[in-house]
């Protein structure tokens, strides 16, 4: 009652976090550094020309995995073949950013969706699976890509199952909820052989059959393609890994483009409001619960599209590989790069996924650093947290709605002058 | 095609999940014990977990290791007062028994204790310092877990020439055989189980005094209630804070030889971590700030199991427990006896 009374005359200091606040005041420093710099540039552009500048890096990205610089290769596995589980895991982080960064919802059973998805290909496709459906209405050319859909279906279906009992539940509960979620799948995967065969896994899961050939007997995505290092033509040169990686790119901007409008919305705003301060977004009219719902079925989504593409590539599943140890990768890779950054997170799940490839093959004392990489990981948790608990790229709070017009309006006619609006 | 192989699916759902009532009834007493053997184990896990979250309303997700590290710190005082574990120490009398007991137990609560404090040294005050959101800390929390756990996985076997630490379970110290006592209503209860249980709640009930009558109870109690009163009255937080994380893992140091002696060979780097789930799972089942919560939380998760993994098959063990977190939470959000470390009064 008190809380009510007062609030017209003191400000939300839930809402508006200090650095938002910095930004519009008037003597607030402008542009901390080259992150910034980069943003402010980038906010500037016109669309046109954002794609004019995205297009080529975009197809830079694409091209490395072909030819590999000799310092970013890998020298143990192949570089195609990390890039394509980096595409991976990219998605992974752009969906548990939706929950944990831009919903603000502790999510530590996301790797359960990630296996929901995987094991829906799995057992729709396998030969081990008693719902093995291949040959019947599921044609093996076409099995894969059919998949992908009731994969997310299905994830999209297990998230609104789990959040509809477990969202009335705040902070630390819901991350014990969820990482129970996560476990009673693995629990479930291992211990109804009669399905899933168990530990044993399901193996031979179909993949995308593009591209079948005399040279290619399996086609461009079958882990029998190791491509044709002297041939010039990108297609037949990339091994099965680079294609992995060009459909893990393709998902990966199609999903970014559909998170991003969302993020736009009035889903997007709401997503906001109940980061920052769940009773005073209750308070002012937004069903928190509903949007909750929303983040939390759409993030499911994206990670049930992510292990689709996992039980694609590897062709093989297993109750193992999807413990809660990836769980908290996953998360590693979200707050690593900063939540509620979407590209920031990419990067971070680029680290997780590179760094323990690259150094694989560098022995220290008879072990490979690559077996070190949760103590590195942990490490850089902590030591992270302590002194940049924003993560290595941080979310700036922008204007979300008409936010770029805003900005430009305001920033044309004083252009060296500070004004931080739509940062 | 696709009907056949659907009602297949069911029968063979059906064969792989049975309910084994008879079961249950028939062994009602033997599963009972076990039970309770189990479960105050995880109350004095949980125990460690609801001290913390009652003053720092912090999930500590690092006790686990705690835990485990006790485990390790038992067997190297063992190793170092000469303790070999192919040697038996049983047959040598009850006397040299009861004297490794107590070296094992000293140890394990000298390691878990100081790892519990230098935890809260290295990872927690910092963020305190600099006023970090909660999820910060448990993020914080994943971090250390992760580092404690690889540390002994690939750290400790270097430094100690392999001797400690590593892949597998380290050798199994049988300090104790078990050898039946007595039964009760037909089952057979070990002096291992009357050790355990003993212990456990005789620690518990230790706890209990020393919160509720002591003096620096009585300020731990004043923190958990409201912080900023009690620093006004003079009680120093940081001191409070220390000495909740060294209750609670000294606590999880006795509980981690009362642990060994129920599964001998279950020193291995990991293994703190599904305990120390459960042993959360007793805390919040109980209403997690609650000393007495834990307690029951702990003893009814321990029956819970041990009757599930009957009903259900021993392969879904793990699975009762999460599924009774899980309910509880939906039903009863702050646990059976509610949260009430601060509110308790002396």
């Amino acid at each position: 009652m008190t809380d009510m009374a007062r609030s017209p005359r003191t400000p939300h200091k839930g809402i508006l976090p200090p650095a938002w606040k910095q930004d519009f005041g008037p003597e607030a420093p402008r542009g901390r550094g080259i992150g910034d710099g980069i943003r402010n540039w980038w906010a500037g552009l016109t669309r046109p020309a954002q794609w004019a500048v995205g297009v080529p890096i975009i197809l830079v990205l694409a091209i490395i995995p072909l030819y590999p610089p000799p310092l970013l290769d890998t020298p143990g596995t192949s570089f195609g073949g990390v890039m394509a589980q980096f595409a991976m895991y990219a998605l992974i982080a752009i969906g548990l950013n939706v929950v944990v960064g831009q919903a603000g919802l502790l999510d530590l059973g996301y790797v359960g969706f990630y296996a929901v998805g995987a094991y829906t290909v799995g057992l729709l496709t396998s030969p081990n699976s008693p719902w093995n459906q291949t040959g019947g209405w599921l044609s093996p050319k076409w099995a894969w890509l059919l998949c992908v859909p009731i994969a997310i279906l299905a994830t999209a279906i297990s998230g609104l199952i789990l959040g509809t009992p477990t969202l009335r539940l705040r902070g630390d509960y819901l991350a014990i909820v969820t990482l129970g979620f996560g476990e009673i799948v693995r629990l479930l995967a291992d211990n109804l052989p009669d399905i899933t065969n168990g530990s044993l896994g399901l193996s031979r899961i179909q993949y995308p059959k593009l591209g079948e050939s005399d040279s290619h007997a399996g086609g461009y995505f079958s882990s029998g393609n190791l491509g044709d290092k002297h041939t010039w033509n990108p297609l037949d040169h990339a091994n099965s890994g680079t294609w992995w990686f060009w459909l893990g790119m393709v998902l990966v901007i199609i999903v970014l483009m559909f998170v991003g409008n969302l993020e736009r919305s009035r889903v997007g705003r709401a997503w906001v409001a109940i980061r920052e301060d769940e009773d005073a977004a209750e308070i002012m009219g937004v069903p928190t619960f509903k949007f909750k719902l929303w983040a939390f079925t759409i993030g499911a989504a994206i990670g049930g599209l992510s292990g689709a593409l996992y039980a694609g590539q590897v062709q093989f599943i297993n109750p193992q590989g999807f413990n809660v140890i990836n769980s908290m990768l996953f998360l590693c890779a979200v707050v690593l790069g900063g939540q509620g950054n979407k590209l920031g997170v990419i990067v971070g799940a680029f680290l997780i996924v590179y760094l323990p490839n690259r150094f694989m093959s560098v022995n220290v004392g008879g072990q490979s650093l690559g077996d070190y990489k949760y103590l590195f990981f942990g490490l850089t948790l902590v030591v992270l947290m302590i002194f940049r608990p924003q993560g290595l790229f941080p979310a700036r709070q922008k204007l979300l709605a008409y936010g770029r017009q805003v900005y430009r309006a305001v920033r044309r006619p004083a252009a060296a002058q500070a004004t931080g609006a739509g940062q | 095609m696709s009907a056949p192989a659907l009602a297949d699916v069911t029968l063979l759902a059906s064969s792989s999940i049975e309910f084994n009532v008879s079961g249950v009834v028939d062994q009602f007493w033997r599963l009972t014990v076990e039970g309770l053997t189990y479960g105050s184990i995880y109350a004095l896990v949980a125990v460690g977990y609801t001290l913390v979250y009652g003053v720092l309303r912090l999930i500590n997700f690092a006790h686990s290791e705690v835990f485990m590290l006790g485990m390790f710190g038992q067997l190297v005082g063992l190793m170092v007062f000469g303790f070999a574990a192919s040697g038996d120490v049983y047959s040598q009398g009850v006397a040299l028994t009861i004297v490794y007991l107590a070296l094992a137990m000293v140890f394990g609560m000298l390691v878990s204790g100081v790892a519990a404090v230098g935890l809260e040294r290295v990872a927690y005050r910092p963020l305190r310092k600099r006023g970090a959101k909660p999820l910060i800390f448990l993020i914080t929390a994943i971090g250390m877990s992760f580092v404690l756990q690889e540390f002994v996985h690939y750290v400790l076997p270097k430094l100690t020439g392999n001797k400690l630490g590593g892949l597998n379970a380290q050798q199994p110290i049988t300090l104790v055989r078990p050898s039946e006592q007595f039964t009760l209503f037909d089952a057979p209860v070990t002096n291992i189980a009357l050790v355990i249980v003993g212990a456990a709640v005789a620690l518990a009930l230790i706890t209990e005094l020393l919160i509720n009558k002591t003096k620096f109870g009585r300020s731990i109690r004043a923190v958990a209630q409201d912080p900023d009163t009690a620093t006004l009255m003079g009680v120093s937080r940081e001191r409070v804070i220390m000495l909740t994380f060294l209750i609670g893992g000294v606590l999880a140091g006795a509980a981690a030889l009362l642990y060994t002696l129920k599964i001998p060979n279950g020193i291995i780097y990991n293994g703190g971590f599904i305990l120390g789930i459960k042993a959360f799972s007793a805390a919040v089942l109980g209403g997690i700030g609650n000393l007495r919560g834990a307690l029951l939380g702990g003893l009814l998760l321990g029956l819970a199991e041990d009757y599930g993994q009957i009903l259900f098959g021993t392969q879904w063990r793990d699975v009762v427990a999460f599924v009774v977190l899980v309910g509880v939470l939906m039903v009863r959000p702050t646990g059976i006896l509610g949260e009430s470390l601060g509110r308790a009064r002396a």
